[in-house]
């Protein structure tokens, strides 16, 4: 599939975002009006970057609106609803905690499971797509929300650094090894669904396959056409071998020493840890796009 | 709207029959000529006298070499638009509601005017039978002709899919593929019509008639059986042709 | 709309304000269109929708891709809007807009001098549909330098047909489609019935009937066959006279029929002499037959003989004859024709065309039936039945573009009469004025008078060696040597030799070339590299070898750059035209038809500053400023003001005009009638076009068909019925022979005598073909050939913004065994060369084809800066014409002289007579060549995105 800046942006960083109001919610910040502050305002701005990076995908942004009604049967217009309600709550929430000093623990976890189900929607409006086994076939709900966490809690924690509160160096670790788990795991899952999750081929595709192996001699056209660029993107094995080593290197390892580093030298280097991680997740995701096959390809004898 | 109604009325759509298909791509640009002036005008085309011409079309043709087992390879001719699937999943993804399927007879539609351009059905399209213009920005597919097949305003012979009625070979039949006794439902029953993808649950509607078997000598015939000659040859037996005449 | 309902949708909208119905010009299959039109932003009608007139006879509602796509033709930004003066280079592409008077003044100055010497103008037109006039216009002025496209074309095809049953597939018959049960196809990619071949495949294979296509690639009506014969190019002569062996060797033969209606019954002489060969004729000139019941000569239409068809008699001369079915049966059961000996050539195994032919065998006689259906023949004797003979076979360039084309096709027909199935129902069957046998066609005309018109027409058919148009010494008088020894029977003339000759000055230079509608710089030629140096050549003294090219075109093609005067037609939907019983007509089996176009839209609003004039109107006022004969009244005045008027009421035989239809100031008149004012407006009244159906009960055998003569006559076919039998056995081609072996006054130069006696054969024959013959095989091992896409029409259509998304560049398609041998994969880069040339082209890798054959799609590739293209695209930068590797002439020989590559008895071109090589180009430099230099285009601005019918 086209990796669309736009989209890796997008889930990116609303992904990041809703992490981020996910632990301020539950309650990471020790009720420190100064982390409340920060913390809170951050992840609603990087919340909202990645809204308007999805909105930047639109051809019609100014019908964006209309994405709000079909949260009965539509996933990606549940996650601009949720998306929504979580902001709105959280913000309620931060309201009530650092304008008039109630702390409504309650709201706050309300606020954490909206989030998460902001980022699980998200990761539907792929996961759902049988066209593109890679997305639908695999942990994807999962892994976006574990990644979704990981970044929300180096930024938290970073944040907590800053303000000489405590760093959550343990934790991070823990949740970056297991986001490396999970993300490995993904890969794993994604590498065996390829094209054929439901064993699609070009034979099925065209229903020709009784009477023999099924090749394509000619094109519909001989330029391209919306179909190819947005569907039938290839990306080369060495390009993507790259790819997939700078991002886990910057997206776990470097991020892993620099929260041990944080140890001694605080919490900026969880700050670095952090802008690291998101760079790491950056390039996974434009393979997510990029490596996905979608079924439409095989009508281009693309097997 | 988004959800797909429970059943349709009709469940009109077209039969494709591989069989006689040239591949001559006139169902194709009658297609994008009847429909860029007509309902969701215009199908826009980019650079179109440049070096990267490209366009919205609704409909494509394919061509594909098949290699049976034995034998010489095939060429099959194979046009493609939207099947107006039974469970669209281009229909339920789509987050404004401008996609829906017609509870009267079926037809998927796009409505231009709600369409915000995410492109999410034409990810959730199996089939390839969904175009995002660039020049309007919104989702175009093929209507069916839902602007000629119910127009009072041409005869009503013609009120049939501008494919269907420019197609030169009549490899292309248009009918409600719901009513068991229509000449489309017919067709299927008779020559085995065929789902494309039956694997991704989308239950099409329309469907594809298969090639009939090729390279296959009539059977049981011998130019020996058929022969009258080699007695006294080919000129003795013209004596006695002539005789009976 | 969360709410749940459907947004409310108009199921009946306005389509147009008005249908104008005309005939389609995107090909010339002259299908019956209607044209919606519908208000503009700036209030002028606009094309909203082109659809299929249902009513027509041709096309019968449906339309091709290119007919679908006249929009963007119409409104092409390469259309030329302004008569154009040369003021750059020839092939720069610099020109100034001029007016007409100025553009028609020109012309005048140019040609007026010439009618001095008439034959310094050559008038050639292309893809011409109003050849009557052109012709008529080029006899009027008296140049023996007029023909059409057809010598490039396919007028193997036609003379063939003509001289065979008096009538050829292509335009003038079709299969009976209705009727027929097996369908044998040769060559054809689309041929010019393009849609009536599609839908009648479609309906014989949705009926159970079966297909055959013999071709060397599977696509198209080839894909959809039931069995696929991958021919090896070149070889359909030997293949189809295997099947008339085994025919002949199994009996399966209509005697009866061969005995009746063709002249197989005819005495051919055997007295060594100049009459050996010829038909034993009585005191008036008519053929013998013996007749076993009288046991002497009688002349063949006599009722109630019983002709005998094989044995040695003698003439009432007292010289030896035979009938010519022994001599043509005992020609074709000898072992150099049988399966075995042809199958290894043909690439077709000998069990296959044993096959083959029993499965026609037995469709032909045990699938055949007997209907009631009573007639009269010519010789007055009464049949209450008709036969059924549901095998029918169509051929095309595929066996017609090669230098055996002529006795491929006739090998064709030869084996439809052994089959009787030509004019039976379920047969071949003609479309009027077809049947008409090439005694109804005249001889060339080819002596020129200073200003005085030619004798008469410029082509014809020739019967014997007295009607070449040469001179005592054997000079040529046509500057095309059409209707020489070099290629007697050259029905349709050589344009694509015309160039060529006129630069080399031979047979002698001319001052004026005019040409119409055709792309002779570019996909019309062989050879296209050195016809652009030809067209820009200069002598000594700095004037062009070819002094003044006149040109009419309606788009900046790649002939306009190497004209001086361009002459800017109108497009289809602006202009009068005539689909005329005079020219190559339209019709349908069972009726005679003939058609119109008009200007449903007005050239003034369909672009700014478009100031364009139909060519045949700026032809007919140029005879006028010219004062050509039949152009002037009597006092010297133009005598029609324009194409419209001269259709109305110009009159070829008194009473008999360019249109048949309501004819007679009543408009009462069918065939014959007095010019009548309100024709057209009646044909535009009745769809534009004009059907009489034959009677029903003379539908078949209509060339022996009393009622169907009379008919004939009636309709102004004829001036007196026309009954003839089928030529099995060619007299005409003997007659060249014996000149050939020394008989006779006409003698044919030294060096041709031995390709005359092998190629003007009166019974089919086979020789391989020349170049082939030629060039060391080892080297060149493969044929290449190309194929018509149904959805481009040759150069034209890749100004279309739709049409060339579907084949904007062509790959060369490679066989999959080839391309093992050399490393080759899909889109890799390649050389291909010929004895003549070198191209680089893409190349597609592909299985259904014939092993040894390279293809590709005809006329994709384009000059750079043509037809108002950006200098990018993708024609010009991958796409690729094989005519570069074609050359017009065969290699030399070593004996000085120039042998032309084409057809030995029709001069036509040998397009698929090409032998090649391919090597993997390793540069990796993604671009086609040889690469022309662009050049400029005289065009307006184009626009970089179409929202066509965004205003609806
Ligand atoms: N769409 C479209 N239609 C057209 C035209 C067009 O440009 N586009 N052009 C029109 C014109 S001008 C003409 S003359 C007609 C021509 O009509 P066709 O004769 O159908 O056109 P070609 O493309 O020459 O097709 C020749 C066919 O013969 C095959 N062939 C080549 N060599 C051999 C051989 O040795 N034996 C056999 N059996 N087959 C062989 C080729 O593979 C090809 O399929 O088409 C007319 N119709
Ligand atoms: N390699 C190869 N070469 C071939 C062939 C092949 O099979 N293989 N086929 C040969 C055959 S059969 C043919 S017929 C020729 C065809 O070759 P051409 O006849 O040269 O090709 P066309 O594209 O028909 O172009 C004719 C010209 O007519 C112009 N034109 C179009 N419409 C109009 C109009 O309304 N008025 C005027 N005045 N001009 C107009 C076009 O712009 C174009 O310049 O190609 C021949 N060349
Ligand atoms: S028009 Fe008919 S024959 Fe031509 S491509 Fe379309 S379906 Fe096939
Ligand atoms: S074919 Fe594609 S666009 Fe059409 S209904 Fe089915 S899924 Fe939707
Ligand atoms: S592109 Fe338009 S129709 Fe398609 S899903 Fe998005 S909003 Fe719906
Ligand atoms: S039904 Fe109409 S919209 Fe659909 S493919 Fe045919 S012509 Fe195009
Ligand atoms: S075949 Fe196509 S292009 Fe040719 S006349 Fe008919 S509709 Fe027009
Ligand atoms: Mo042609």
């Amino acid at each position: 599939m086209h990796p669309a800046p736009s989209l890796i942006a997008f889930t990116v960083l609303s992904g990041l975002g809703m992490g981020m109001i996910a632990w301020v919610g539950l309650g990471l910040g020790d009720w420190d009006h100064t982390f409340g502050w920060i913390a809170g305002i951050l992840s609603l701005m990087v919340g909202g970057i990645g809204g308007v990076a999805s909105v930047g995908h639109l051809a019609r942004p100014d019908r964006a609106w209309r994405a709000f009604t079909q949260w009965r049967s539509s996933w990606l217009s549940r996650e601009a609803c949720l998306m929504v309600t979580a902001k709105v709550t959280f913000t309620l929430y931060l309201g009530f905690w650092l304008l008039l000093g109630i702390e409504l623990k309650l709201l706050g976890w309300i606020a954490a499971a909206l989030a998460m189900a902001t980022v699980y929607a998200t990761a539907m409006i792929y996961a759902q797509l049988r066209t593109v086994p890679m997305w639908s076939g695999t942990p994807t709900p999962f892994m976006f929300m574990v990644l979704s966490l990981t970044g929300g809690l180096l930024a938290t924690g970073a944040i907590k650094g800053l303000v000489g509160l405590e760093t959550p160096v343990l934790y991070s670790l823990a949740w970056l090894v297991v986001a490396a788990g999970t993300v490995i795991w993904w890969t794993q899952q994604a590498a065996g669904a390829g094209r054929s999750l439901d064993g699609s081929t070009m034979e099925t595709a065209t229903g020709l396959g009784n009477i023999g192996r099924v090749k394509m001699l000619e094109g519909p056209h001989t330029g391209s056409n919306y179909l190819l660029s947005e569907m039938a993107f290839e990306v080369g094995r060495a390009r993507a071998f790259q790819l997939r080593k700078i991002g886990a290197f910057a997206g776990f390892v470097l991020p892993l020493v620099l929260t041990l580093l944080a140890l001694g030298v605080g919490g900026w280097a969880m700050l670095i840890a952090l802008l690291c991680h998101i760079g790491g997740m950056m390039a996974l995701r434009w393979l997510f796009f990029a490596e996905a096959r979608h079924v439409q390809a095989l009508y281009y004898g693309m097997r | 709207m988004t959800t797909l109604p429970e059943r349709t009325e009709k469940k009109l759509g077209l039969v494709i029959d591989l069989d006689i298909c040239v591949g001559c791509h006139a169902c194709a640009v009658n297609c994008k000529e009847w429909n860029t002036g007509g309902y969701g005008a215009a199908l826009s085309d980019q650079d179109p006298y440049g070096s990267d011409p490209t366009g919205t079309w609704l409909n494509r043709i394919h061509t594909y070499e098949v290699q049976p087992h034995q034998g010489e390879a095939q060429i099959v001719h194979f046009p493609k638009s939207c099947l107006h699937c039974e469970d669209a999943p281009c229909v339920t993804v789509c987050p404004t509601g401008a996609s829906y399927k017609r509870v009267e007879d079926g037809i998927v539609l796009v409505n231009e005017d709600h369409c915000m351009g995410c492109g999410l059905c034409a990810w959730a399209c199996p089939y390839g039978a969904r175009e995002l213009d660039a020049a309007a920005g919104v989702m175009k597919k093929c209507t069916l002709c839902v602007d000629r097949i119910y127009n009072e305003n041409i005869p009503e012979e013609d009120r049939v899919p501008a494919c269907v009625k420019s197609c030169p070979a009549g490899a292309r039949h248009f009918g409600d593929l719901s009513d068991a006794d229509s000449e489309v439902s017919q067709l299927v029953s008779e020559r085995g019509g065929l789902d494309l993808m039956p694997e991704q649950n989308t239950k099409p509607v329309n469907k594809y008639l298969p090639p009939k078997p090729k390279d296959t000598p009539v059977p049981n015939l011998n130019l020996a059986k058929l022969a009258e000659p080699e007695a006294k040859g080919f000129l003795g037996w013209l004596d006695r042709a002539l005789e009976k005449i | 709309m969360a709410d749940g309902s459907q947004p409310a949708l108009e199921t009946s909208p306005h389509v147009s304000d008005e249908v104008r119905k005309t005939t389609c010009y995107m090909c010339a299959c002259r299908c019956g269109i209607n044209v919606h039109l519908r208000e503009g932003p700036n209030g002028a009608p606009m094309i909203r929708y082109i659809e299929g007139n249902r009513d027509h006879p041709v096309n019968k509602g449906v339309l091709c891709a290119k007919g679908s796509a006249g929009i963007m033709q119409h409104y092409s930004p390469a259309r030329l809007m302004k008569p154009l003066l040369r003021t750059g280079e020839r092939g720069s592409g610099e020109f100034k807009e001029i007016s007409w008077d100025e553009a028609l003044g020109t012309a005048a100055e140019w040609l007026a001098p010439l009618r001095a010497d008439p034959k310094k103008l050559a008038f050639f037109t292309g893809r011409d549909q109003s050849q009557s006039l052109t012709s008529w216009w080029a006899q009027n002025f008296g140049t023996p330098n007029y023909a059409a496209h057809g010598g490039f074309c396919s007028v193997n095809m036609a003379a063939a047909g003509i001289y065979t049953l008096g009538g050829a597939f292509w335009e003038f018959g079709s299969p009976d489609w209705d009727k027929t049960k097996f369908f044998m196809v040769f060559g054809v990619a689309e041929d010019h019935d393009s849609n009536p071949i599609k839908t009648g495949i479609g309906n014989l294979k949705s009926r159970g009937g079966r297909v055959v296509g013999v071709n060397p690639v599977r696509t198209g009506y080839n894909a959809v066959a039931d069995e696929w014969v991958g021919i090896t190019p070149g070889t359909d002569g030997l293949f189809i006279l295997a099947l008339v062996h085994e025919l002949l060797r199994s009996g399966m033969v209509d005697v009866d029929y061969l005995r009746r209606w063709s002249n197989a019954t005819w005495l051919v002489s055997r007295e060594p002499g100049e009459d050996f060969g010829l038909f034993v004729r009585d005191a008036d000139g008519k053929p013998l037959v013996w007749d076993r019941a009288t046991g002497s000569a009688q002349p063949f239409d006599k009722p109630g003989l019983k002709p005998e068809m094989k044995g040695t008699f003698t003439a009432p001369d007292g010289g030896q004859c035979q009938p010519s079915f022994e001599l043509m049966a005992s020609k074709y059961l000898d072992p150099e024709f049988a399966p075995d000996a042809v199958a290894q050539r043909c690439g077709i195994s000998a069990e296959r065309i044993c096959r083959l032919a029993a499965e026609i065998a037995d469709v032909a006689f045990n699938q055949s039936e007997e209907i009631a259906y009573p007639w009269t023949d010519f010789r007055g004797e009464t049949h209450e039945t008709m036969i059924m003979r549901p095998v029918s076979f169509h051929a095309m360039r595929g066996i017609s573009a090669h230098s055996n084309g002529f006795q491929t096709c006739r090998a064709l027909h030869l084996l439809q009469l052994l089959l009787g199935t030509v004019e039976r129902p379920g047969g071949f069957r003609f479309k009027p004025p077809y049947p008409k046998p090439m005694e109804a066609h005249p001889a060339p005309h080819s002596l020129t008078t200073p200003n005085a018109p030619l004798g008469g027409p410029h082509l014809g058919f020739v019967r014997d060696p007295s009607d070449l148009a040469i001179d005592a010494d054997g000079t040529p008088n046509r500057i095309d040597k059409a209707f020489t020894w070099e290629n007697p029977m050259s029905a349709h003339g050589l344009m694509h030799m015309v160039i060529s000759n006129a630069h080399a000055g031979d047979p002698y230079p001319i001052e004026c070339l005019m040409m119409y509608m055709a792309n002779m710089a570019w996909n019309s030629s062989m050879n296209t590299s050195s016809v652009m140096e030809m067209l820009t050549d200069k002598r000594e003294d700095g004037e062009y070898k070819i002094p003044k090219i006149i040109y009419s075109d309606a788009y900046s093609s790649e002939m306009v750059a190497y004209a001086d005067l361009i002459l800017p037609d109108t497009t289809y939907l602006e202009r009068h035209d005539c689909i005329s019983l005079l020219d190559r007509p339209i019709g349908e089996l069972d009726g005679v038809a003939d058609a119109i176009r008009w200007p449903v839209v007005e050239p003034e609003n369909q672009a700014e500053g478009r100031d364009v004039r139909c060519f045949q109107s700026a032809l007919i006022q140029l005879g006028g400023k010219l004062g050509l004969p039949g152009l002037v009244d009597d006092d010297g005045n133009p005598r029609y003001e324009d194409y419209a008027d001269y259709i109305t009421n110009h009159q070829r035989r008194p009473g008999v005009g360019p249109l048949a239809g309501w004819r007679g100031e009543d408009g009462e008149g069918k065939g014959r009638g007095a010019p009548n004012p309100n024709q057209i407006d009646k044909y535009i009244e009745n769809g534009g076009f004009w059907l009489e159906h034959i009677p029903h009960d003379c539908l078949y055998m209509r060339p022996f068909n009393q009622k169907y003569q009379d008919w004939a006559v009636e309709m102004g076919f004829f001036d007196k019925p026309f009954p003839y039998v089928f030529q099995m056995y060619v007299e005409p081609l003997r007659k060249f022979q014996l000149a050939a072996e020394g008989h006779g006054e006409h003698q044919p130069p030294e060096h041709l005598r031995e390709q005359l006696k092998m190629a003007m054969d009166p019974l089919p024959v086979w020789w391989e073909p020349f170049e082939q013959a030629q060039v060391d095989n080892s080297e060149y091992p493969l044929h290449a050939i190309t194929q018509r896409p149904a959805a481009m029409y040759h150069a034209w259509g890749s100004q279309n913004a739709w049409l060339r998304q579907i084949h904007g560049e062509n790959p060369m398609y490679v066989p999959g065994k080839v391309c093992d041998e050399h490393g080759l994969k899909s889109g890799d880069w390649a050389y291909v060369s010929s004895h003549h040339g070198r191209i680089k082209v893409k190349i597609a890798r592909m299985d259904a084809v014939n092993e040894k054959t390279l293809w590709t799609w005809n006329a994709i590739g384009k000059r750079e800066g043509a037809w108002a293209l950006d200098r990018g695209a993708p024609e010009a930068k991958r796409g690729f014409l094989l005519n570069h590797l074609i050359h017009e002439l065969l290699p030399p020989k070593g004996d000085g002289l120039r042998w032309s590559n084409s057809d030995p008895v029709t001069g036509q071109a040998a397009w698929y007579d090409l032998r090649v090589k391919i090597e993997k180009a390793e540069d990796g430099v993604e671009m086609s060549e040889p690469r022309a230099e662009a050049q400029k285009s005289p065009t307006k601005a184009k626009p970089e995105e179409l929202t066509y019918g965004k205003e609806w």
